[in-house]
């Protein structure tokens, strides 16, 4: 009998970039796992806890608590919104009577490349992408999580695909959620030098484990006429042929 | 917004788009990277130097008063002045009387960004003293009339061409080439004359050393040791939070300093200095003053959330590495300590809602935290200051409501499926009539620096409905 995960799909990612989860539940099939979507799940919370609206967020987490405190592996696509489950809930819920909880669940959150590679135990997924890709290592990811060698590895596994060094790779893309409209031009030139930095690599592709950044890069290579495009991990991994990639960016 | 808050908008919108901006501060910093990099490998365990720099800090902090107390008394002891400032009022005046007192003309400084915080070189000028800054960098933005573009690097921004038609205009001297050498030479003229003039001179501290009242100084150009020698009179000015416990601290911290400041092993000149001139010394200053200025730090000392902040010891490592110091730089902030440390530092000590923007002025990267010597959790220190600044009723209407519906749906996943739903039709409706990216998108605020996203016909949640069980 294959094993169970609950997917942990961002309010964002649900509703403005559904493909990212839809590609995350392929490979999670692909590799053995049943994937079980809670329906009763809505945001994490991080939207408030990262701009002072605590009061937003810890209802947000408190329902986060509830709906995924029965659950054994819970994967997500995002390793920012991980990483406020993990790393930032045992703070905001210090006072609610769902810390311990929160702290229990938060060691059961999963980012989805980091799933995939620490507990899944799979780093070749089957999956083809004859492109050059760079790889963007997302912030929270990187710094609060500690995970960069598991995207990696899974992308060394892709057929076919030519893997370019990104330079000055751990600089952040300027996303960074309420950042990016509070501040839209600072956010706007950073991504400029992150895009810089995409053409220098000569990859066609960026890709990052963080929807969020891609969509803000997207929208800054659209803006500023650059030819560089981006794919979500769970899209290079999903994907048998180049037809497939071209459908997902 | 506060007036503040609006500054910081029109100087970022001017600052990110300005390329040549970003190449000077990109080339400043590529270099700095690699010497930092080289510096780390000098210690056999940098993290361990870390630790240690942290816990020296923090002890230091915990144990402020005493540690003040017994400075004191070393440097009371020895013939010195230890005056107590609890703002930058008190600060000044202190200076200025002494230097009316004195018949003071001419004041040399040293670099000192706690003479920039409480603005003493504008309380001399105001009783006829010239004031003269002799850190290289210093001088250059003095003579451009513009406050330091960074803790360590006063005049980052700048460029050796920018240098050469300053000193042209300014100090008369043609320089061929804008030839590094020459232009320094230049400046050392004048500044040499200004030492031998001075009846003052200013320093500022890296550290005060409790257990023997030695005042620590680290620069790179020497000019540290004249301003604490030459002239008649030696005022130290600096802020409370420099203390240390013990000289053999000084073995960890000016090694970790230096290497995160520049990437030096340790500053070119490092000065210990510790009272007037004995019988039996050939030189140094007859009279010895040093001014512990509070100017809000016992506010950051008070709240057991925030006290960390206070083992800052202003190397600029978290400067250079914050990707938006890198495109607004340091001006911008409008504020004495720009960057991550300086959007903490202000909005604590000079008010939240005049400056608690700036603490919103930062993507969350974290990278900040990476290169703290002294470890302090800046991103954290940064969400602390954005609650607070939140609980303190500073927000606006149009976000209140947002929040609050935001709230409102996210409670239950009929009215979050339901808000969203109407929020891509009508959005989509945007993009069909054309209106993206027009002062009638709401999207705008995206939309105004990036291409319209492309909205997909459905939420997940809707296909795993129709396709999750498949």
């Amino acid at each position: 009998m294959n094993r169970k995960v609950a997917l942990f799909v961002p309010c964002f990612i649900d509703q403005a970039l559904p493909q990212a989860a839809i590609d995350t539940v392929t490979v999670l099939r692909r590799v053995g796992w049943d994937v079980i979507f809670p329906e009763d799940q809505t945001c994490c919370g991080q939207p408030g806890f990262n701009t002072g609206h605590w009061e937003t967020a810890l209802p947000c987490a408190e329902r986060f608590v509830r709906v995924f405190s029965d659950y054994e592996y819970i994967v997500c696509p995002s390793g920012s919104c991980t990483s406020m489950v993990r790393k930032h809930y045992p703070e905001l819920l210090a006072s609610s009577p769902s810390h311990d909880e929160a702290v229990a669940v938060g060691k059961r959150v999963y980012e989805f490349a980091e799933f995939l590679v620490r507990i899944a135990g799979v780093t070749d997924v089957g999956a083809s992408f004859p492109h050059s890709v760079a790889y963007h290592p997302s912030c929270h990811a990187t710094r609060e999580l500690g995970i960069y060698a598991e995207p990696l590895e899974l992308l060394r596994a892709v057929r076919d695909i030519d893997l370019r060094p990104l330079p000055n790779e751990a600089e952040c893309c300027g996303f960074g959620g309420m950042f990016s409209t509070k501040f839209g031009m600072i956010s706007a030139a950073m991504g400029d030098t992150k895009a810089v930095n995409i053409e220098l690599s000569g990859a066609e592709f960026v890709t990052a484990i963080d929807p969020s950044c891609l969509m803000h890069l997207s929208g800054v290579f659209g803006a500023t006429g650059r030819k560089s495009k981006t794919i979500y991990l769970a899209g290079v991994l999903a994907s048998s042929s180049a037809a497939t990639a071209g459908a997902r960016e | 917004m506060s007036t503040a808050a609006q500054e910081f908008l029109r100087k970022a919108v001017i600052k990110s788009a300005d390329l040549e901006h970003r190449a000077t501060i990109q080339r400043a910093v590529t270099s700095y990277d690699a010497a930092v990099a080289k510096g780390k490998l000098r210690f056999a365990d940098w993290e361990a130097a870390r630790t240690l720099c942290a816990a020296i800090k923090a002890d230091a902090i915990a144990n402020l008063a005493q540690y003040l107390t017994e400075f004191e008394q070393h440097v009371t002891s020895r013939g010195g002045h230890v005056h107590w400032a609890e703002n930058a009022e008190q600060a000044n005046d202190y200076v200025v009387e002494v230097a009316k007192a004195r018949n003071v003309k001419t004041v040399v400084k040293s670099k000192s960004m706690v003479t920039e915080e409480i603005h003493l070189a504008a309380a001399l000028q105001k009783i006829g003293v010239t004031v003269w800054e002799t850190d290289l960098g210093e001088f250059i933005v003095q003579l451009r009339n513009e406050p330091p573009y960074h803790i360590v690097t006063p005049a980052m921004h700048l460029s050796r061409y920018q240098i050469a038609d300053l000193f042209r205009d300014k100090l008369g001297e043609n320089v061929e080439d804008a030839d590094p050498v020459r232009l320094v030479a230049a400046a050392r003229v004048a500044l040499r004359r200004a030492f031998f003039s001075a009846e003052m001179g200013i320093s500022g501290a890296n550290f005060l050393v409790a257990d023997s009242g030695m005042v620590a100084i680290s620069t790179n150009e020497g000019n540290g040791r004249l301003t604490t020698s030459i002239p008649r009179i030696h005022v130290v000015v600096t802020g409370i939070e420099k203390i240390i416990p013990r000289m053999s601290d000084l073995a960890a911290l000016w090694p970790v300093l230096a290497t995160s400041g520049t990437g030096q092993p340790i500053t070119t000149y490092s000065t210990l200095v510790r009272g007037p001139r004995t019988a039996s010394e050939p030189d140094g200053p007859e009279e010895f003053h040093v001014v512990l200025v509070d100017n809000g730090r016992t506010g950051l000392l008070a709240n057991p959330e925030t006290e960390e902040v206070l083992k800052c010891i202003r190397c600029g490592a978290c400067l250079n590495i914050c990707p938006i110091f890198k495109q607004v730089g340091g001006h911008t902030y409008g504020t004495i300590y720009p960057g991550p440390i300086g959007s903490i530092y202000t909005p604590r000590t000079a008010g939240l809602s005049e400056w608690g923007h700036l603490s919103y002025a930062c993507s969350l990267c974290t990278a900040c935290k990476g290169v703290c010597p002294v470890k302090i959790d800046l991103p954290k220190q940064l969400l602390g200051t954005r609650r607070d600044f939140i609980a303190a009723g500073n927000v606006k209407p149009a976000e209140r409501v947002g929040f609050a519906a935001f709230r409102w749906a996210a409670a239950d996943p009929a009215r979050f499926r339901l808000l969203a739903w109407m929020g891509r039709k009508a959005l989509a409706a945007v993009n069909a009539l054309g209106l993206s990216g027009t002062a009638l998108d709401p999207m705008r605020v995206w939309t105004k620096y990036r291409s319209p996203m492309t909205l997909p016909k459905q939420s997940f949640r809707e296909w795993w409905r129709e396709n999750g069980n498949k």
